[in-house]
């Protein structure tokens, strides 16, 4: 088997791996920088997770066709939001814990998506499966380029085009518009935030949303392109996997598009490394662990120091220094 | 102001109370919408849980792992550190437990359960040492890094049971009897139950967290550097080692809610597509429990009555799933303290809110 044989299995199906960490990553990066700490990811991608399958099935059932899985994409982010306002609730209002509001989102959700599966599929503890899901396609005319062509542009759900598209543009208006600046400077120190004008509890409200909504369209994603159904064990510890890229990647939005690239691509490593004659001898557990110890690493300073924002997991109150 | 302490103390205490209350109304408001009767629910689960031996048996099965896993929480917390690696911990200890069984197949009973389980406790200590350390030494936030730990836990014990310990049945071979919790006695008096020593085992934990933490000098100085590390510091304390020694008693504690898994309940261990649970709860026990041992003891055994008693839920047809959006929802309201407290005062009037 050649080298191009080999990486024109890997890449592809890295990049599948990873889009779903990548949507949520994001979230995690909008929430986390307004200094309102997420541990709820892996539950928000429960979410998705559950919406994705359900509204799929229901719109193949109103006859919309492969049109389906996208308008769950939708209708999962705005759920994945709402969902978060929970978390916001609790965080921003009610000054809870914001790390024990997020192992309630988690527990809450598993929890309540299972039983409405329960309840909507007649005691069924999982999602039929869908039938319209958004296939891996090869993108015209670029599919054609030699080695960029297989590598990059062939068998890829379109999806993961529109994560990698979303990193660039989280980056841009979290670092280069007035809305980002805000967003950090409530992250950073709410306290000269607020003395400027800027509503600090609003703007935490705003970045756990949007949180929300990014790791309901992660879930989504997941559902629609990988697991085509719903489960007790769809999502199981993908969104903390998306919360390490997220701090691996440095709370910026395009490190964490390549955290989440680069654990995606041990997931796949791990997966389909059987097939590949030097990678059969590596045992799939190092694949399977390394993302983690990667990100205690980047936390400890050994590969490039990761500072979190200064006022994460400090609920503000006004007035008190 | 020895009036306002005692107020302040019941008022605490009054809080898990009302988290309870308000979880388990939340919960009758979902059953009513989703067209259930959340009477006749909770009925069920009362009867199953103090009416039928056996599961009242399997309750306390349910409670003594989720008994060490909320010590394990509360211990940290009461240095001031959040402990989300149970899960982990439990993992290493369960193998630990069971491959320590499985080495001395000799040894008199006496001698080979107290061997397993501390060979379990410092398995768990191990996984809790780390997270210690980097907090201590590079200042990393152990909540990442406990959660880290968890699924370098969960991969590398499935890949040594694959490896090294692999019987038929994905797990690992059973252990001997001379290191089986497992008794005769509590299986009859709970008709046929799988209730086992290890809620010894359990209130001797919850007995030691007591004992380390009011009676003894180090214990004190951990309970400061929760409370205030720069006066601490100041004190002449070392902060970062008791933090480190703070995480090593917590996943101690958590090895040792592993082998009761592994010495008790299963007499072996499975290889884990996903986590336990048990230590994700063991934090909604902890807070519930106000990191007290006695608290803990009473939270583990709510918490296991709800869990076994939601069996008995289905046989209505109401998904049990519904038990874990209750305890969800407890731990919501358990955090949300302040918005209680608040209207507390106001119900009170003039009531300051601190």
């Amino acid at each position: 088997m050649s080298l191009m044989q080999i990486l024109e299995i890997i890449i592809p199906s890295a990049i599948l791996s990873a889009t779903p960490l990548i949507f949520t990553a994001l979230g995690g990066v909008f929430s986390e920088r307004s200094g309102v700490v997420n541990i709820g990811l892996e539950g928000l991608m429960i979410i998705g997770a559950f919406v994705g399958a359900v509204f799929t099935i229901w719109f193949e059932h109103l006859g919309l066709g492969a049109a389906s899985p996208w308008l769950s994409l939708v209708v999962a982010a705005i759920c994945g939001g709402l969902f978060s306002l929970l978390h916001a609730l609790a965080c921003v209002t009610f000054r809870a814990d914001q790390t024990v509001s997020g192992v309630a989102i988690n527990f809450l959700a598993l929890g309540l998506t299972v039983f409405l599966v329960k309840k909507l599929f007649q005691g069924s503890g999982q999602t039929p499966f869908i039938d319209y899901r958004i296939d891996k396609a090869n993108v015209p005319l670029l599919h054609d380029i030699p080695i960029i062509g297989p590598l990059f542009f062939s068998h890829i759900a379109y999806t993961s085009y529109v994560a990698i598209i979303f990193s660039f543009l989280v980056w841009y208006v979290i670092y280069k518009t007035p809305f980002g600046l805000r967003l950090r400077s409530v992250g950073e120190h709410p306290m000269a935030a607020d003395t400027l004008g800027i509503n600090v509890s609003r703007m935490r409200y705003i970045g756990v949303v949007l949180s929300g909504a990014f790791g309901g369209i992660g879930g989504a994603v997941y559902v629609v392109t990988i697991a085509t159904n719903f489960g007790p064990t769809t999502i199981s510890g993908q969104g903390f996997l998306a919360l390490a890229a997220m701090i691996f990647g440095k709370w910026n939005p395009i490190g964490a598009l390549g955290a989440a690239l680069f654990f995606g691509f041990a997931q796949s490593l791990s997966i389909t490394g059987e097939s590949i004659p030097l990678l059969k001898e590596v045992p799939s557990v190092y694949l399977l662990i390394a993302p983690y110890v990667l990100t205690i690493l980047a936390l400890a300073g050994f590969v490039g120091r990761a500072e979190a924002p200064k006022a994460i997991g400090i609920p503000y109150i006004k007035g008190r220094r | 102001m020895r009036n306002l302490m005692k107020s302040n103390k019941l008022s605490n205490a009054l809080i898990p109370v009302i988290s309870v209350l308000l979880g388990l109304i939340a919960g009758a408001v979902i059953m009513v919408i989703s067209g259930y009767n959340p009477a006749s629910a909770y009925l069920s689960i009362f009867q199953m849980v103090f009416m039928d031996p056996y599961y009242a048996g399997e309750t306390f099965v349910t409670m003594i792992p989720l008994i060490l896993s909320g010590l394990s929480v509360a211990f940290a917390f009461r240095t001031g550190l959040f402990n989300i690696g149970v899960e982990g911990q439990l993992l290493v200890g369960w193998l630990a437990s069971v491959a320590a069984a499985l080495a001395v197949p000799d040894l008199p009973k006496i001698l080979a359960i107290p061997f397993c389980i501390l060979v379990a406790a410092v398995a768990g200590g191990l996984w809790g040492f780390i997270p210690g350390l980097l907090k201590a030494r590079f200042h990393v936030h152990e909540v990442i890094t406990t959660i880290m730990m968890n699924y370098i836990a969960l991969h590398m014990t499935n890949a040594i049971i694959r490896n090294f310990l692999f019987a038929k049945g994905e797990h690992t071979p059973v252990i001997p009897d001379n290191a089986s919790l497992s008794s005769q006695f509590l299986t009859d008096l709970t008709t046929g139950s799988r209730l086992h020593w290890g809620i010894i085992v359990s209130l001797i934990g919850a007995f030691v967290m007591w004992f380390l933490l009011w009676r003894t000098t180090k214990g004190f100085e951990l309970r400061a550097v929760g409370y205030n590390p720069d006066a601490s510091r100041y004190a002449g304390m070392n902060v970062n080692r008791n933090i480190i020694i703070s995480l090593v008693i917590a996943g101690a504690f958590a090895g040792a809610a592993g082998s009761t898994l592994g010495l008790g309940t299963y007499h072996f261990m499975t290889i884990n597509g996903d986590f336990t649970g048990i230590g994700f709860d063991g934090i909604a026990v902890a807070l519930l429990g106000l990191n007290t041992s006695f608290g803990v003891v009473l939270a583990a055994y709510l918490f296991a009555a709800l869990e076994t008693g939601g069996i008995s839920m289905q046989s209505l047809g109401i998904p049990n799933d519904l038990v874990q959006v209750i305890i969800a929802l407890i731990i919501f309201f358990v955090a949300s303290s302040y918005i209680i407290k608040w209207a507390m005062a106001r119900l009170k009037k003039g009531g300051e809110v601190s």
